[in-house]
């Protein structure tokens, strides 16, 4: 096989009349058909990384995001994993357990400075690190608060969990609003867990507990949780926020259009907020439920299969794409967050005193990576469940509870995921 | 029969040969495989190797409880009343929820209760998803399958006339079926918008505002209709074409027979229309079955089994099990319940109909 790619490499390169032979990689990408430059800039990197030396030419597959996963599982059962991997961050180390995926091996000493969520560690192993992160803000406009008087929060004196409540007390009194809270309902999938996990972690519980990963027995049904699910519920009941039949298309532009003051929605938004309110948009740091202001953290990455005949080849490209010059590219590119400060600043929108600077220090200050284990597919999704379902006036307490239990069982039935 | 297969004919099994290897391939062995699957904890991704779990998994969808949940009483044993005037019960989770003195409740949920003096009854399920999933399956199954077969033989005999333009009217009433469901999906989503949906808008409309906008796909009391009205509109035409060729099919003396006789409309309909189409009948009742009972893309697209599992169905379930939560042990016991409930209820179907000697 090896000898037949080297074969298959020195005549592809003799025909393309390139002096040496080069050794193929392959990498997946999620991207296909994806709206922004996203995808360009990642064939403009294998390319310039191609050109870069003569021991390694990267052949970049693209796939559609939502068929993406799938096709990494199906490979992985065939055994035909790329060299180099596309991996979500809380995905990998499900990946990394399923032997799909092999530690990176680059020194740690080079990733210094970088966002925590860029960096994917599982087992005590670096196994994917991203060139890019996203964050999560509550938008806004300053002349919405000001003519309700309601203060700016900033990250180091976010609201309070009164002062958020009281400020959407306010804001529906007014009447002004369909709504003055929109937490994005209508994005069902990993948007919760993303998104609404932070807030619980806020109040002092989490999915799961972390400091062993085999029980969430107290952390999502714990008195701190019941009171996040309690709190929760209020926001729809009192109808502070559309609930999980929200139209996409307002979820999407109602900020915009004046249905709702508040909109918790990621920096890959904030562009057109920008665009549309000028000096007036804000972007505001999560309310602080008594265990710190906290959001969300992690984004694409890339990684080494395990079965990949040339990790050294693959270190190579990944190394080749952590210079700030990429990430810088990428953030002007797609609105993401470059990894490093040195690269912000080198940003259209990042830099110091950009529109979107905001999003760096939210991203440093608060950003909590979601649980790192195996069975985070199987939480998430029953995270979002009951997320959904208090939403829709169930129980708090039975709702966490048999949320609990499914997660339990999973565990036990996955022998504790390799914790 | 039997002779003419078994007598040497080659090329016949030779063509035969490509579908029947993919037939083989893709539905017998995997159906086979759903069984074998059904009884280990299969996962779709794991390092761990699969083990043999006899019958666990059907256990843990088929669990079953009964208790008898007794009113809080004060210390002069009177029953405790909230300031309404509502029997104040403990939490069930307190039995549930890791109580040495109830195993058999362990890890149980309620799923559904009713009242008995000051008693409440509750029966607990172990998976009361995949129970209420059958049951909104079931209730799919028992309303589309009638209503469906009904207004597609109306509308079948509507525009089996010689009329002007009826092929028009043919097209339009099929042009549902050959649109992709997930885009008649998608498409619905939006008359059921709640607020100014296209449904709400017509509905206040007509009702000179009368009518108070609703959240069709959002309320649990509305969702599951919302789902079976569309899924109707959806199917109707291609039973409605089926219907149409066993109308077809009936010969004109007959009709022109029954007016010598001096038959009515209706009678014509009853003793000659009616007994011609048996046949399509069963064919049509047997397929809406078995299509009712694989509702999956109008789930997936527009309620994903919410609000609060009002629309909760097995092959959903079985999909969201097996691929979502990478299952697929447990998506595989899904099918096999299902497989085990079509094939039960196709057999009473020809039962029910078969021909009387």
């Amino acid at each position: 096989m090896k000898r037949n790619l080297i074969l298959a490499a020195v005549i592809a390169g003799s025909f393309t009349g390139s002096a040496m032979a080069q050794t193929e990689l392959s990498l997946w990408y999620h991207g296909a058909g994806s709206a922004n430059a996203e995808e360009a800039l990642v064939n403009q990197l294998v390319e310039e990384f191609n050109a870069s030396q003569s021991d390694w030419k990267v052949v970049i597959e693209t796939f559609p995001q939502l068929a993406y996963n799938d096709a990494v599982g199906a490979a992985a059962l065939a055994g035909n994993l790329p060299d180099i991997l596309d991996v979500d961050g809380p995905i990998m180390p499900n990946w990394a357990w399923a032997n799909y995926m092999q530690p990176l091996g680059i020194d740690e000493a080079k990733l210094e400075g970088y966002l925590p969520g860029t960096i994917g560690r599982w087992n005590g192993d670096v196994y994917s690190v991203g060139l890019w992160d996203a964050a999560v803000a509550l938008t806004t406009r300053k002349s919405t608060l000001d003519k309700y008087g309601i203060r700016v929060p900033t990250l180091d004196e976010p609201w309070s969990l009164d002062e958020f409540n009281g400020a959407l007390e306010k804001i529906a009194a007014s009447g002004d609003f369909e709504y003055p809270l929109d937490l994005g309902m209508a994005w069902k999938g990993e948007w919760y867990p993303y998104a609404f996990s932070p807030l619980l972690q806020s109040f002092g519980g989490d999915i799961i507990d972390r400091s062993t990963y085999k029980t969430a027995e107290g952390a999502l049904n714990g008195d701190e949780a019941l009171a996040f699910g309690e709190w929760w519920q209020s926001l729809f009941e009192n109808k502070f926020a559309p609930g999980t039949s929200q139209d996409a298309a307002d979820r999407d532009n109602g900020l915009l259009e004046g249905k709702y003051a508040l909109s918790w929605n990621g920096n890959w938004a904030a562009l057109p907020v920008v665009e549309a309110f000028g000096d007036d948009a804000l972007f505001l740091p999560a309310p602080d439920f008594g265990n710190g202001s906290k959001i969300g953290a992690a984004s694409w990455q890339f990684g080494i299969s395990a079965n990949s005949e040339h990790p050294e080849g693959a270190r190579a490209f990944i190394e080749f794409a952590l210079q700030d010059r990429w990430f810088s590219a990428f953030s002007d590119g797609t609105g993401l967050i470059p990894v490093t400060a040195s690269a912000a600043a080198g940003t259209k929108n990042y830099n110091p005193g950009g529109p979107l600077e905001v999003f760096y220090d939210l991203s440093k200050a608060q950003a909590l990576v979601r649980p790192v284990t195996p069975g985070y597919i199987v939480q998430a999704k029953v995270f979002e469940k009951a997320l959904a379902d208090i939403a829709n006036g169930a129980d708090v307490a039975d709702t966490l509870d048999a949320a609990v239990d499914e997660i339990n069982e999973d565990i036990e039935r996955n022998s504790g995921y390799g914790h | 029969m039997a002779s003419k297969l078994t007598r040497s004919n080659r090329a016949g099994w030779l063509m035969a040969l490509p579908g029947t290897t993919l037939i083989a391939a893709f539905i017998i062995l995997p159906f086979f495989l759903a069984f074998a699957f059904s009884l280990t904890n299969q996962r779709l991704a794991s390092p761990n190797p699969t083990e043999y779990v006899g019958l666990e998994n059907y256990r843990e969808l088929l669990g079953l409880a009964f208790f008898t949940l007794e009113p809080e009483r004060d210390d002069a044993g009177v029953v405790v009343r909230d300031k309404d005037g509502d029997i104040k019960y403990p939490r069930l989770r307190k039995f549930t929820r890791n109580n040495p003195d109830f195993p058999a409740l362990q890890g149980k949920r309620e799923w559904f209760s009713w009242q008995s003096g000051d008693n409440r009854q509750v029966v607990l399920a172990s998976d009361v998803v995949f129970m209420k999933a059958l049951v909104n399956t079931f209730t799919f199954v028992f309303v589309v399958a009638p209503v469906q077969a009904g207004l597609a033989l109306a509308l079948a005999l509507l525009i089996n006339q010689k009329l002007k333009g009826i092929s028009l009217f043919r097209a339009i009433y099929f042009m549902p079926v050959v649109v992709s469901i997930v885009v008649v999906s998608l498409l619905w989503q939006f008359i059921y918008s709640p607020g100014d949906g296209l449904l709400n808008n017509i509905l206040s409309g007509i009702t000179f505002g009368l009518f108070e906008p609703r959240d069709w796909l959002g309320n649990p009391s509305t969702a599951l209709g919302s789902i079976m009205a569309m899924s109707i509109w959806q199917g109707v035409g291609f039973h409605m074409v089926i219907w149409l060729s066993g109308l077809q099919t009936i010969s004109p003396t007959l009709y022109e027979a029954a007016e010598i006789e001096g038959a009515s409309k209706r009678q014509a309909f009853r003793y000659v229309t009616w007994p011609g189409l048996r046949n399509t009948a069963v064919l049509i009742l047997i397929v809406i079955t078995m299509q009712a009972f694989a509702l999956f893309a109008q789930i997936d697209v527009m309620t994903q089994g919410g609000p609060l599992d009002s629309t909760q169905v097995l092959v959903f379930q079985a999909v969201e099990r097996g691929y979502g939560k990478q299952d697929i042990s447990g998506g595989s016991t899904i099918s096999v319940l299902l497989f085990l409930i079509v094939l039960g209820i196709s057999l009473l179907q020809r039962w029910l109909t078969r021909e009387r000697t």
